[in-house]
């Protein structure tokens, strides 16, 4: 018997893999794929199979701006959660601020550094506080790619088409306009800050496509693209230790506004000492990522421990309104075996290279690159309606990524090294992906909606910015590969230029009030909610309960 | 749909019959259920993690673990999030790495290997006893960069050790003081800024967008109506996969070619 990283239960299926792939090899040399949808189609998948299309496990949303709103009963817990202080006993400690700063960056994500840069390059003094360490963030997971329109048959044109496309003409033109005319100035950006991109001999970018793009406009660093980006602007932000300070493991658990309604600063608990730190500030930016570690639906998710939508809760309670919260995105290829990797990433590169999902038997069943929420509804369709799903021995069920086609497309050693992240991975568990394909199912991967912002990261909030997945309008309903590496460059880097402006002009920032929680308070108590939990959530709590038996 | 058959959440499955293992956190003895990786053993012994917990994917290096087996004096190092528990496994997790980063001004500084004398003096105590490559759980030839590097060969340096997560184990370990993750960041930003050729085209399009030449498009697209917007979007031309280099697109009216 050959040697194979799959248990025996798996062998019969993966034969039949085995047994199709030089007929699909062949196809795919001819650029003949499994037929695309027609958008048309979309809508109809979307609505039968897609997490987020139920209306049955909604509730109302009841206080602040979005009233009404349909939501996920986790989203609506932390909306609508316990704030950490008393408004009446933490007042007088606004009195004495511990720290102060122009602008003041809440997050040390990839949105949080590229923030921070710009506002110091703008005059300002930053100060920014991170939950966790600076650089622990949802950026560093990204893996395949950021997208730019930097070659001579691209242009924005066709990358502002396929943003709103992708996100089914719900997003905010002006975010998506920023978007892609800011796109080649980040790659330029990177570039000069010393960035190591995939490029050919002659320095010309090696770009691929993506999941819903019309041409080539994937920018890549191996498959560790968000990772490379966050260590150059880490490695930046600390070389600016002049004007920017850094705190790390002090999770923001409150905004503070002014008493004339403008933002005033933060407050934040130290992990570590387990104290509060009042921080008072001319400009706010809030740059706190995602939510995937909420959990929505009970999916895994490929995010960060971090990633609790606590920027959402905290920017709510001032009244900042949201937008497109209504589907999160679930990354059609998170991990289902081995056990230990589930929820894990598997970036949609594979995909780009030519690897393609197949079913049990070894079948094609749907293009391989839709938009990332109509594939995963159509992986959801194969494995739940059809029953082509290959289930696991804990009883997990997915479909094969074939990523053994890759290096017999493009050479031996391929897949070694532009998914050497991914290849190491596997190895560790015994499974060669060079030569075994990757049993998957979709996983909860991105947030898509989130604060309501204009074209540089303002909030309805005078000097509250919001930048990166914290932020929402700039992919509409789904979010295509490649756009959150760029959306927290381009946002971050208007957010931070415009925030430092903003604090130079301010006038002094007037008395600190939390009067905001109290009337939130009351909002809660009006409606008749008794808080679930508290909020922020800071960190989700694994402990014990992670287990069960199968 | 038969949904109900599978299970598509995060909790770890765990099949009947499972053993418990004894593992010792910090000393401490714990019974933890087979297959599992060191994060979720912690947190299954009813640790609330707040240091030594990042991506819980191998790519953020916030959970470098050390340890050592029953009867074996090796020290080994694993990621907590994609190490698996061992029987006896005798664990702690590095809550944080002391070590100093320099600062510098990236337009200053050369390619070469003054700079690395210069920034990182230490490198150059290197005695070549390989313990750094030991102690990385992703597998980097470590001290064949810190090698490189003492050779001024930057783009070598930079080319091995891109897949460092900055864990800092390297650097805990050294027995010439060497930091081995920072001088490597500043290799890798030598090599993307100095050593690689620029993208030509990258320039010419921020040019091109700086003097607002593709400004017509975007704001006619502005101006569509949805239904003009999803005509657009459905016309859309597209370009053949895999990368066909003899594809030219027919329509080029929204394309600047110079």
């Amino acid at each position: 018997m050959k040697k194979s990283g799959y248990p025996e239960s798996l062998q019969e299926s993966l034969a039949n893999v085995e047994k199709t792939r030089s007929e699909r090899l062949k196809e795919a040399k001819k650029q003949k794929y499994f037929p695309k949808l027609s958008p048309d189609e979309y809508r109809e998948v979307l609505e039968k199979y897609h997490p987020d299309y139920k209306p049955e496990e909604r509730k109302p949303l009841q206080v602040g701006p979005n009233k009404g709103d349909m939501l996920q009963p986790e989203l609506l817990a932390v909306l609508q959660g316990r704030p950490w202080l008393e408004p009446g006993s933490f007042e007088a400690r606004l009195k004495s601020p511990d720290l102060s700063t122009d602008v003041l960056v809440i997050g040390g994500g990839g949105a949080g550094s590229a923030a921070a840069l710009l506002a110091a390059e703008n005059g300002a003094d930053v100060l920014m506080v991170t939950k966790l360490r600076h650089g622990d963030a949802n950026t560093v997971m990204a893996e395949g790619g950021i997208q730019a329109a930097d070659l001579p048959y691209d242009s924005p044109y066709f990358h502002f088409l396929d943003v709103i496309g992708g996100g089914h003409f719900t997003n905010d033109k002006k975010l998506v306009r920023a978007l892609v005319t800011d796109g080649p100035l980040v790659i330029k950006w990177l570039e000069d800050l010393g960035m190591m991109f995939d490029k050919e001999p002659d320095g010309t970018m090696k770009e691929l496509k993506g999941g819903g793009l019309c041409r080539r406009r994937m920018h890549s660093s191996a498959d560790m693209t968000g990772s490379e980006i966050m260590r150059v602007l880490r490695d930046e932000v600390r070389n600016r230790e002049d004007k920017i300070r850094v705190l790390e493991f002090c999770a923001a658990i409150e905004l503070l506004l002014d008493e004339d309604g403008a933002i005033g600063g933060a407050v934040f608990y130290n992990l570590d000492t387990e104290e509060y730190i009042v921080v008072k500030a001319r400009a706010v930016i809030l740059a706190t990522g995602g939510s995937g570690r909420l959990h929505l639906h009970g999916y895994a998710t490929t995010n960060h421990y971090g990633a609790t939508g606590d920027g959402l809760a905290l920017a709510y309670r001032l009244g900042v309104p949201l937008k497109n919260m209504k589907y999160a995105q679930f990354h059609p290829t998170g991990a289902v075996f081995p056990e230990q990797c589930v929820g894990m990433l598997i970036t949609e590169k594979v995909r780009t290279l030519g690897g393609e999902p197949v079913n049990y038997h070894g079948e094609r069943f749907c293009y391989p690159l839709e938009p990332r929420d109509v594939e995963a509804s159509l992986f959801i369709r194969e494995c739940l309606e059809r029953g082509n799903g290959v289930v696991t021995p804990t009883g997990r069920v997915g479909i094969w990524l074939d990523s053994p086609m890759i290096d017999m497309l493009h050479g031996e050693g391929t897949v070694a090294k532009a998914l050497a992240g991914k290849y190491l991975q596997f190895k560790r568990y015994g499974i060669d992906i060079a030569k075994e394909p990757m049993l998957i199912f979709p996983t909860l991967h991105y947030q898509n909606g989130g604060l309501e912002i204009n074209e540089y990261g303002e909030t309805k909030v005078p000097g509250l910015f919001a930048a990166g997945e914290v932020a929402g309008g700039v992919h509409g309903d789904n979010r295509l590969m490649g756009n959150s590496l760029l959306d927290t460059n381009v946002f971050g880097r208007r957010a931070g230029a415009k925030a430092a402006e903003f604090a130079k002009q301010r006038q002094e920032v007037k008395t600190l009030t939390l009067k905001h929680i109290e009337k939130y308070l009351k909002e809660l108590e009006a409606a008749g909610i008794e808080p679930e939990i508290q909020s922020p959530v800071v960190l989700p709590d694994y402990r014990h309960q992670e287990v069960v038996e199968g | 749909m038969a949904e109900q058959e599978y299970t598509i959440g995060e909790k770890t499955i765990v099949l009947e019959g499972t053993k418990k293992i004894p593992i010792y956190i910090m000393g401490k003895r714990y019974e933890v259920l087979e297959g599992l990786t060191i994060m979720k053993a912690l947190e299954f012994a009813g640790y609330q993690i707040k240091r030594g917990c990042g991506c819980r994917a191998g790519i953020c290096g916030a959970c470098a673990t050390v340890y050592r087996l029953k009867d074996d004096y090796r020290l080994r190092f694993g990621l907590a999030c994609q190490t698996t528990v061992e029987p006896e496994m005798y664990l702690t997790q590095i809550p944080f790495v002391p070590a100093n980063k320099t600062t510098y001004n990236m337009d200053e500084i050369t390619p070469d290997v003054s700079t690395i004398e210069k920034l990182y003096p230490e490198t150059f105590r290197c005695l070549a006893c390989n313990t750094c490559t030991k102690a990385c759980p992703m597998e980097i030839p470590v001290m064949d960069y810190i090698q490189a590097l003492m050779r001024g060969d930057i783009a070598k340096a930079a080319e091995l050790s891109h897949s460092c997560i900055m864990c800092g184990m390297c650097s805990m370990r050294c027995p010439a003081e060497i930091q081995h993750f920072h001088v490597a960041m500043l290799a890798r930003r030598l090599y993307g800024k100095y050593v690689q050729p620029k993208a030509e085209h990258l320039a010419k399009r921020v040019e091109q967008i700086k003097a607002g030449k593709f400004d017509w498009m975007l704001d006619e697209l502005e101006s569509l109506s949805d239904e003009e917007l999803r005509q657009r979007y459905k016309d859309r031309e597209w370009e053949p996969e895999p990368y066909d280099p003899a594809w030219k697109p027919q329509d080029t009216k929204y394309l600047i070619l110079e």
